[in-house]
């Protein structure tokens, strides 16, 4: 590996935001052909190196060498030109137009002998849609050039990304949090695709905070804490325990510390339930379960297969076309979210920031959003300050939420921070059951540990946990019984202990159990 | 541009037609009123044509215009007030004053829209609010000056609104010497010289514009990158466009069109200005771009819709002792010129149709 030639360094880079050191003195490296895993927690300040990398921020300090020439890249058109290409967390495609017009987007006349500066030159669609054709061929990048973005599934549009990338002779490929968005088999695609990438000489730095995929898929591994690097090292010689406690810096339990659950009496009981999504069309089929007092189930299934839906549907959110839903024995079915809440349920939605917070609200505000109206937080209509700033400062302490003060914006905070206010308010009240939807989504491995840890400890206290979650390792350590959900309907249910990975991924793939 | 949306604006335009050929139809010849009616509705929906595109400029770059309305005006006000100063003070020609009048629209439009341009773009305020500061400055600066040159002691005029140059000539004369004289031109039949080589220069500008305005939006490299930045700006910024100049250039280009547009109401159509003359124009402009779904010719349909129903106004009035007993109400212009408003209320309750707003319109970008 070391004989290969160094395309990129950086050297000293720092950058200081308003308040915050980004990045310390950072030093990186990468060879031709090879994956460079860069780990780090939200907020290490891995994107922050790579929006200078890429053009983005101008650094404060520091250098930057491409194959060896020092450069100042004042806007992405610099780094461009370098070689160097970026796929963004968050897709910068457009969704309204065609695959080809997205590659050509800034660079509508690279692929001629003679490039036009007019910007009334003709667009050249025909031409660049070849080219894209041959791209992928080459690469073996599955897209059609022709295709609206818009329509295709996100894996699919990541794969634009990169060929928008080669487009533009990119040699050097930043994955910034490739597999944040994708399920588990377009990530192994992806993966696929990196090492076809690298063995025709592209080099790859692949940002990431997930351990497994970084150990699949780095050559080398460079770990960011605090702004800073604080190790580097290849997966021949770590292990998932070494880089965690690396990137959150204290030892961390990766696996869900549990004793076997005690269950008791039904809480929840769905039977049949039929329900429809935005579009009219029927999201959830005929689903019956029941979740016990001390006990967790969770619920597997690729995202879209009526999880949604049903989470709306089992707290109040969405109209119940049949079936009935109780809870703690009364009948609940199409009654408002309020008496939901007021029977017991706990509710984490799947989308923080649209559903859990109201963002311009006070963090204090946020705290009380489900008791505002009912003493001791609202007395004959009039909002008890004391009670709420008293509250508030109570979970804060209690569930270790970083704000400067209560009176902050929820939409101010980290993810990690705005997801524990959420916690914090729903499991601080008396509540007979819990739904957790994607509660740990996008989050970083200390809130992870933390917010599974919270859910575990309900549990104990003989609350009816129902966990909804896309990430197998999430279900899998986390519940007593799991039931998969393919097509809006559970095609089995089994006991956590008893299944693999494998035979769950099969089931959510809509491979039919054997009856038992 | 679905082909439903463009078969409810032909029926509507035919039935439009159709009741002026109905009511007019026993005293005068339904070819003379067909083409009366064509004329005259290309003629009135040009500024609606030039406003729409203004409107499509800026919109497809991500910035809400609703000012087109104030740029119209001004540009009607500064242009003609440029041609009679061309006119009477330099003594230059009427026809050279006219043009030059017509480039000082133009150049208002322009100077406005960069005034609300510097106020979404660079300053970030409430582009609805940025709009709605430029209407309410034109109609002031206009009333103001308007009142302050022409009338009253102590005026620049002294009381007396000068002699204006006249109005710009239309396209036959430019081809008389062509057509060997004003009665045939190029054998083309009657109807179609009237309805075409008739119209007056900004009018056969807004459709010349209309193609042009589509060619470069959808199949040039401008085009391009100004949907993108009015789609997903971060996207547009990250493969290294100037967010922030292409949204300038944009709005800068639509504001020369509603001065275009502004120039129709004083050097084109009638010789005079009037305080709040453009009566809404701007923004029946801004609906027929919405109902044109943001397109070049989609728009045009729409304006020429307006455009029908205005017509249908100004050529009941010519027949009006033709209309028959039974159709006596509508004698009265004022309710059928309700037509294009209701036309514009019934667009915009989305009854025909949903429309889809470029993704970033009316949302600043932040780096």
């Amino acid at each position: 590996m070391s004989e290969k030639p160094i395309v990129l360094e950086a050297c000293g880079i720092t950058k200081k935001f308003p308040g915050v050191l980004a990045n310390d003195r950072i030093n990186f490296d990468l060879r031709q052909g090879e994956v460079h895993a860069l780990l780090g927690e939200n907020g290490a300040g891995k994107s922050t190196l790579m929006n200078i990398l890429y053009g983005l921020y101008a650094a404060d300090s520091g250098e930057i060498k491409v194959n060896g020439q020092t450069l100042v890249l004042n806007s992405p058109r610099d780094a461009i030109q370098h070689g160097i290409g970026m796929v963004h967390q968050h897709f910068m495609l457009i969704p309204v137009f065609t695959v080809t017009e997205n590659i050509m987007l800034g660079a509508e006349t690279d692929h001629r002998s003679q490039k036009s500066n007019s910007p009334l030159v003709r667009l050249d669609r025909k031409q660049v849609s070849q080219m894209v054709r041959d791209l992928s061929r080459q690469y073996g990048l599955d897209v059609d050039p022709d295709a609206i973005v818009g329509d295709l599934p996100v894996g699919v549009q990541q794969r634009v990304e990169i060929v928008k990338a080669l487009y533009r002779k990119a040699n050097i490929l930043i994955l910034d949090e490739p597999t944040a968005v994708l399920t588990p088999q377009e990530a192994d695609e992806l993966f696929r695709i990196v090492r076809q990438l690298t063995a025709r000489g592209v080099s790859v730095i692949f940002i990431s905070h997930k351990l497994k995929e970084v150990l699949t898929i780095a050559d080398r591994i460079t770990v960011m804490r605090g702004g800073r690097v604080v190790g580097a090292t290849t997966p021949q010689e770590s292990d998932e325990h070494q880089l965690a406690s690396m990137m959150v810096g204290r030892e961390v339990i990766l696996s869900v510390e549990k004793e076997a659950a005690q269950p008791k009496e039904d809480v929840l009981v769905v039977e049949n339930l039929h329900v429809r999504d935005v579009r009219d069309l029927e999201a959830v089929r005929g689903v019956s379960f029941k979740v016990r007092a001390g006990e967790i189930l969770g619920i597997a299934g690729v995202q879209g297969n009526g999880q949604t839906e049903l989470a709306e549907a089992l707290t109040g959110l969405r109209h119940i076309e049949s079936g009935t839903v109780q809870l703690a024995g009364r009948d609940l079915t199409n009654r408002p979210p309020r008496v939901f809440t007021e029977t017991g349920l706990a509710h984490i939605p799947e989308d923080r920031q649209r559903h859990g917070l109201v963002l311009g609200y006070s963090v204090a505000d946020n705290m009380v959003l489900c008791d505002y109206y009912r003493p001791p937080f609202g007395v004959r209509g009039v909002l008890q300050q004391n009670v709420l700033d008293e509250n508030a400062r109570k979970l804060i302490r209690d569930f270790d939420v970083r704000t400067p003060s209560p009176y902050v914006a929820a939409g101010k905070l980290s993810g990690g921070n705005q997801q524990k206010v959420i916690v914090a308010r729903e499991l601080s009240r008396p509540v007979k059951l819990v739904i957790a939807n994607q509660p740990t989504r996008g989050l970083d491995v200390g809130s992870i540990e933390y917010i599974h840890k919270e859910i575990v400890l309900m549990r104990d206290q003989g609350v009816a946990v129902l966990l909804i979650s896309a990430e197998l390792d999430e279900i899998m350590s986390l519940s007593d019984r799991i039931a998969v959900m393919y097509h809006g309907q559970i095609v089995t249910t089994v006991d956590a202990k008893s299944v693999t990975r494998e035979q769950l991924g099969l089931w959510m793939a809509g491979v039919q159990p054997e009856k038992a | 541009m679905d082909w439903r949306r463009f078969s409810f604006i032909g029926f509507i335009i035919v039935f439009l037609f159709t009741v002026v050929v109905l009511i007019g139809g026993g005293r005068v010849s339904p070819a003379i009123i067909i083409s009366s009616m064509l004329t005259t509705t290309i003629a009135v929906a040009t500024p609606l044509t030039l406003g729409a595109l203004s409107g499509i400029f800026c919109e497809r770059a991500g910035v809400v215009n609703i000012g087109i309305e104030g740029m119209m005006l001004a540009a009607a006000f500064f242009g003609w007030l440029a041609a009679i100063y061309m006119n009477t003070i330099f003594k230059f020609s009427p026809n050279t004053s006219l043009w030059v009048g017509v480039l000082a629209a133009i150049l208002t439009g322009g100077l406005f829209a960069l005034l609300h341009a510097w106020l979404s773009i660079t300053f970030k305020v409430d582009q609805i609010i940025g709009g709605t500061v430029i209407n309410i400055l034109a109609v002031g600066v206009t009333g103001f000056l308007n009142r302050q040159m022409f009338f009253g002691e102590g005026s620049i005029f002294g009381g007396n609104v000068p002699h204006a140059p006249g109005l710009l000539p239309s396209l036959s004369k430019w081809l008389a010497p062509l057509c060997g004289g004003p009665e045939g031109c190029l054998g083309l039949p009657g109807m179609i010289q009237g309805t075409f080589l008739d119209q007056k220069p900004v009018a056969i500008a807004a459709i010349v514009l209309v193609v042009v305005a589509h060619q470069v939006l959808f199949n040039t490299r401008w085009g391009l990158r100004t949907r993108a930045v009015g789609e997903h700006p971060k996207a547009a910024d990250t493969v290294g466009i100037n967010v922030y100049r292409t949204r300038y250039i944009n709005v800068v280009i639509g504001g020369m069109l509603a001065g275009l547009a502004g120039a129709y109401f004083t050097i084109e159509s009638v010789p005079s200005f009037e305080p709040l003359m453009t009566n809404g124009r701007g923004f029946i402009s801004l609906a027929a771009m919405i109902f044109g779904n943001w397109t070049p010719f989609g728009a045009w349909a729409a304006a020429l819709v307006f455009g029908a129903s205005q017509a249908l106004q100004i050529n009941l009035q010519f027949f009006r002792d033709a209309i028959p007993p039974q159709w006596a109400f509508l004698q009265h212009a004022y309710i059928v010129g309700l037509a294009p408003y209701v036309l514009t209320m019934l667009i915009l309750t989305g009854i025909i149709g949903k429309t889809t707003p470029p993704a970033a319109d009316g949302q600043p970008y932040e780096k």
